[in-house]
């Protein structure tokens, strides 16, 4: 009997000692941990697909003494994303570091893989705890890798904010221990009654969580940290971690929560988002750096998230069934686009040397195949037919028609608009005056461009189409993989 | 049962003034100090419920749960006090 | 041979696949892309041929897929989508040999050629949209797919003129997408149905009924250059020659009227309509951008912003026609959806002839073109008739129809309104016949880029207008035939009145 569950934390982590142990290899043992992972976490998908109920408890302790790991289907979906679009940073990162950097990326971005699978599975408080704390900290350390002044800064303000936020959380999983008796999410959710106790707990954890995701206005630390951090780290930070958080968000609500989360706490979710999608999309009109964009995008699009929630806390349940769905498609849609941005925004940057959007134009115009993962990862992200966010969007829009809550709609739209400002400043990068035909870049007279090979420009471009067509076109199936009603 | 209230309160008291002190002060050291009282005002309070009267064993599974904490917490210090020293390097 | 229910998908993806394809190509590799082109193109005409075939059989075509619970992509043919794929495949055909003879030597020719492709997939696939998600769909598609063509030549012109198409086209799609939301949580999905679907909400939801309607115009008024959304379309003109012969006469322009007589016959059903008194209010905005378009056209030196303007104001008669009740203002609407079509790109064709041959881009410049470049001015000729309304070309056909049925509704304003645009319509494009023809020719040319030589420019050039000259002659001169466009508006009329 395999354990798919444990084997699927485990992998990543032994990849990563074996990175410490052997650093000359790292890359290749690097690349060996990552498909072997994200092949374990594509059959645990499969598997809950087919119906198969997965749950591990490590060594043999149950509920509620020991730790256990359990696959339904909204961890299967995020499980899938998570891992493919790890898989993609990894392929692009193994020439993005020189010899040096090398040794240090992979232990460290293994680990972070290791807490992301855990998060995913994990069933019990503590344990989550436990997989955030390790999230947060190789997070902040990959976003220093660089070591650059600005790098270190806006990690350290990531790092220590990160801990304010888990220590937060950390003391409702203590006040729930002794109000409840039980960490494990299943028997908590059983134990609890509404009641002051629940409402402390229920805000110490949320508010924790949320300032792990950006939500504004607990958005500050995101955009310098992402910004600064290199191509593949602000990947895997904007599309994944930022994303973890979120799951444990929706997690709790769901499964933990239900009695005590009602209208009005959906409503101020709802408020802040708005707040998000409104501050996140003009600031990244007004950004000159194209990291800083994306940067600020993830902040607008995490507002989007929370933005469903006052519609699914009024909904009857099989209007939410439909609402939860659409957020999950967002937040799988968001995942793939976002770090096929960041991918190409890295390839840009390396190319011409620089990130600012004004000047981008020949970069652009040399590496047709990043013009289309960024035009792809646009319409994701401003929600044009045929993505993946199209159909979630019109999914939420209908349902703030329907409910009467239509003021969520004109901020939804106004998002929308701005998204498309900004996008399409970017894409005009790619239409020039024309290089002669066949020519590749660098003809020129004032940028010298570093020539990209064309492997490395196939990840973001297959992310980026994930999010358009796949996940736009083909997204039925995951509402009947969410069927598992939340309480 | 008072001794575990007393813990439980001078906990949450920890806690609130790690709080305080994480927001107010700028300084990295006392932020991470701040962080790290916090943390202990946590522990404090699983201590408080472990108790289970003085015939009784305590319960193990906060005092799992405060060791990994005091583990997560030195780690993160040391990565905190890193990055510290990285930019305090560079301060000339 | 193809089942019934892949059609309509197997028609989008005849030109989806070869344009995708053509992305992937290098740019050197001419033959293979001509040839993914015209086979793209010829399949297609095939299949809409089986379409036309079983729709006037009155067989059921549909190809569904599901987005999401309650959310279907539906694509099915009725005789009014029939008419639309139709034109846009004869057309996209044309402008395929044009554009490749247009842009030889131009940069960018695959990226150029696989939007090109990507622009008629959408078209194509609004025109056989069967609900109004899926309309919304591909009306956005289309704005994605059209943008890269705008901006093709890269220069700061092209930039701008992109930006603004953009910044009113992004605009009217939240309109649209924003009207078609809040349609759709009152009446559930909307499913196009002849005769309209929404009369059960008639009374209690009048109000909500008005303004959506008014959103919807309004996003699909954009595209379709009502006044005032329709500033985005004389800025356009930065566009190579075959990017406006498109936009003007296939794709962008005729999408927004499209989507109009859509909402106006198979969403609120003409009853309903006018009952809630808006089809007046669309006679009236039809009618002033009718007058406003030829007025601005008069103006004009540049050859093609006044056939920019002249589009403006041409495309509203098919708004106007879908605003008065009555089987035969609707025929002259939906006929002249065909007419303009082939009407204008005549004479897009014939501008880009005259400025890549000439170098001539202003009616200034045209005296004397017609001794050097006959053949073209002589489709420009016909395709300058047929916009005034002179028989036998098609434009009489619908104007005739138009005032007509106008009459018969008791609105006769409406004729003085067309009276009035064929008077302008012949004050700005008789001085451009005439100089053409009676004036003479400038020693040397702006810039004399084809030699006249056998023909009087590139074949690929000369061919595309003279057929669609052509094309327009015959629809008027045919116009009673069985297989004509006429015949075929006045089944759909049929069909909606339920006569």
């Amino acid at each position: 009997m395999i354990d798919w569950l444990a084997l699927t934390v485990a992998l990543p982590l032994l990849g990563a000692v074996f990175a410490v142990v052997l650093p000359t290899r790292a890359r290749g043992i690097g690349m060996a941990a990552a498909l072997l992972t994200t092949a374990m976490a594509l059959s645990v998908s499969v598997q809950v697909v087919q119906g198969i109920t997965l749950r591990s408890d490590l060594g043999g302790w149950g509920a509620p003494l020991g730790i256990g790991l359990q696959a339904d289907g909204l961890s299967a979906a995020l499980l899938v994303m998570a891992n493919l679009v790890a898989l993609g940073i990894s392929a692009y990162a193994l020439d993005y570091f020189d010899a040096g950097s090398r040794r240090h990326f992979w232990p460290l971005w293994l680990l972070l893989w290791t807490a992301l699978n855990g998060l995913f599975l994990a069933v019990d408080l503590f344990n989550i705890y436990v997989t955030l704390e390790l999230l947060g900290i190789s997070a902040a350390a990959l976003g220093a890798l660089t070591g650059r002044r600005e790098a270190v800064a806006a990690n350290l303000r990531y790092l220590l904010v990160g801990l304010l936020g888990s220590m937060t959380y950390l003391l409702g999983v203590a006040l729930a221990y002794t109000g409840l008796g039980t960490l494990d999410l299943g028997l908590a959710a059983q134990a609890l009654t509404p009641g002051p106790l629940a409402w402390t707990i229920f805000a110490l954890m949320l508010g924790g969580l949320l300032l792990k995701t950006a939500l504004f206005p607990l958005h500050f630390w995101l955009p310098p940290a992402h910004a600064q951090a290199p191509a593949p780290v602000s990947a895997a930070l904007s599309a994944l971690v930022v994303k973890a958080a979120f799951y444990l968000i929706l997690r709790l609500w769901l499964d933990l929560f239900g009695p005590v989360a009602g209208p009005a706490a959906g409503t101020l979710l709802g408020m802040l988002g708005a707040g998000g999608v409104v501050w996140g999309s003009w600031r990244a009109f007004r950004a000159e750096r194209l990291k800083l964009l994306a940067a600020y995008s993830t902040v607008a699009q995490v507002g989007y998230l929370f933005m469903f929630f006052p519609l699914m806390a009024a909904a009857a349940i099989p209007r939410r069934q439909e609402l939860f769905g659409a957020l999950v498609l967002l937040a799988l849609t968001h995942g793939f686009a976002k770090a096929g941005l960041f991918l190409s925004a890295g390839l840009l940057q390396k190319t011409a040397g620089h990130d600012r959007i004004a000047e981008l134009g020949p970069a652009t115009q040399s590496l047709p195949a990043v013009a289309f993962a960024i035009g792809f990862a646009g319409v994701a992200l401003i929600g044009l037919p045929p993505s993946g966010t199209f159909v979630a969007k019109w999914v939420l829009l209908s349902e703030s028609f329907a409910s009467g809550q239509w003021w969520w709609a004109p901020v939804v739209l106004a998002g929308t608009l701005l998204a498309a400002a900004y996008v399409f400043r970017l894409l005009a990068n790619a239409f020039g005056p024309g290089l002669q035909p066949g020519a590749a870049g660098g003809g020129d007279q004032s940028q010298c461009l570093v020539p990209i090979g064309r492997a490395v420009q196939a990840p973001a471009l297959l992310m980026t189409l994930i999010a358009v067509v796949l996940l736009g076109l083909g997204a039925e199936p995951l509402w009947t993989l969410l069927q598992e009603p939340p309480p | 049962m008072i001794t575990q209230l007393v813990y439980g309160l001078a906990g949450i008291v920890l806690f609130l003034l790690g709080v305080w002190s994480f927001l107010v002060h700028d300084p990295l050291l006392r932020k991470l100090i701040a962080l790290n009282i916090m943390g202990a005002g946590v522990f404090h309070i699983l201590m408080a419920v472990a108790y289970r009267g003085l015939d009784a064993p305590p319960d193990p599974i906060p005092h799992a749960l405060v060791l990994t904490g005091i583990v997560v917490a030195v780690s993160a210090t040391a990565l905190a006090l890193t990055l510290g020293q990285r930019l305090e390097r560079r301060d000339d | 041979m193809i089942p019934d229910n892949l059609l309509p998908a197997a028609i989008v993806l005849t030109s989806l696949v070869p344009g995708l394809l053509i992305f992937v190509l290098g740019e050197r590799r001419h033959v293979l892309r001509t040839v993914l082109n015209m086979t793209g193109a010829l399949a297609k005409l095939a299949l809409v041929g089986l379409l036309i075939q079983g729709v006037y059989e009155g067989r059921d075509f549909e190809s569904r897929l599901t987005l999401a619970p309650g959310l279907d992509l539906v694509l099915n043919a009725d005789a009014l989508s029939v008419l639309f794929v139709t034109l846009s495949t004869v057309l996209w055909l044309v402008t395929t040999v044009y554009a490749i003879g247009y842009l030889e030597h131009s940069p960018h020719r695959s990226r150029f050629f696989g939007f090109f492709s990507l622009c008629v997939s959408a078209t194509v696939g609004l025109a056989l949209a069967g609900n109004l998600l899926t309309f919304v769909i591909f009306y956005e598609a289309l704005t994605l797919a059209t943008y890269p063509l705008v901006a093709h030549r890269g220069t700061p012109d092209a930039a701008q003129g992109a930006r603004v198409y953009l910044g009113y086209t992004l605009g009217g799609g939240v309109l649209l997408l924003t009207g078609a939301i809040w349609l759709q949580s009152l009446a559930g999905p909307v499913v196009f149905t002849q005769g309209g679907m929404l009369s059960a909400l008639a009374g209690e939801y009048d109000t909500q009924l008005v303004l959506i309607f008014f959103l919807l115009i309004a996003g699909l008024g954009v595209k379709a250059a009502l006044v005032p959304l329709h500033g985005w379309l004389p800025q356009a003109m930065v566009a190579p020659a075959p990017v406006s012969a498109l936009l003007h006469a296939v794709a962008v322009v005729k999408a927004g009227a499209f989507g109009i007589v859509r909402v106006v016959y198979d969403v609120y059903g003409v009853v309903l309509a006018e009952s809630l008194g808006l089809l007046a209010a669309l006679a009236v905005l039809a009618s002033i951008t009718i007058v406003y378009g030829s007025v601005r056209a008069l103006s004009q030196d540049g050859l093609k912003k006044r056939l920019a303007y002249s589009t403006v104001s041409q495309v509203s008669y098919i708004a106007l026609g879908a605003s008065i009740f009555g089987p035969v203002a609707t025929i002259g609407g939906v006929v002249h959806l065909v007419h303009q079509g082939i009407m204008k790109i005549t004479l897009f064709f014939c501008a880009g002839n005259y400025a890549e041959t000439l170098g001539v881009h202003r009616v200034s410049e045209m005296d004397g073109v017609g001794r050097r470049m006959p053949w073209t001015t002589l489709a420009l000729t016909v395709g300058t008739l047929g916009m005034i309304g002179v028989p036998p070309v098609a434009g009489f056909v619908s104007k005739w129809y138009l005032g007509l049925g106008a009459v018969e509704a008791g609105s006769d304003w409406v004729l003085l309104i067309l009276v009035t645009s064929s008077l302008l319509n012949a004050a700005y494009f008789f001085p451009i016949l005439f100089r053409a023809w009676f004036k003479e020719a400038p020693a040397r040319w702006p810039k004399e880029r084809i030699a006249a030589g056998r023909l009087e420019t590139a074949a690929a050039l000369l061919w595309p207008p003279v057929i669609t000259a052509l094309l327009a002659l015959a629809a008027g001169l045919f116009a009673a035939a069985p297989a004509s466009p006429l015949e075929w508006a006045e089944l759909i009329a049929q069909r909606e009145y339920g006569l």
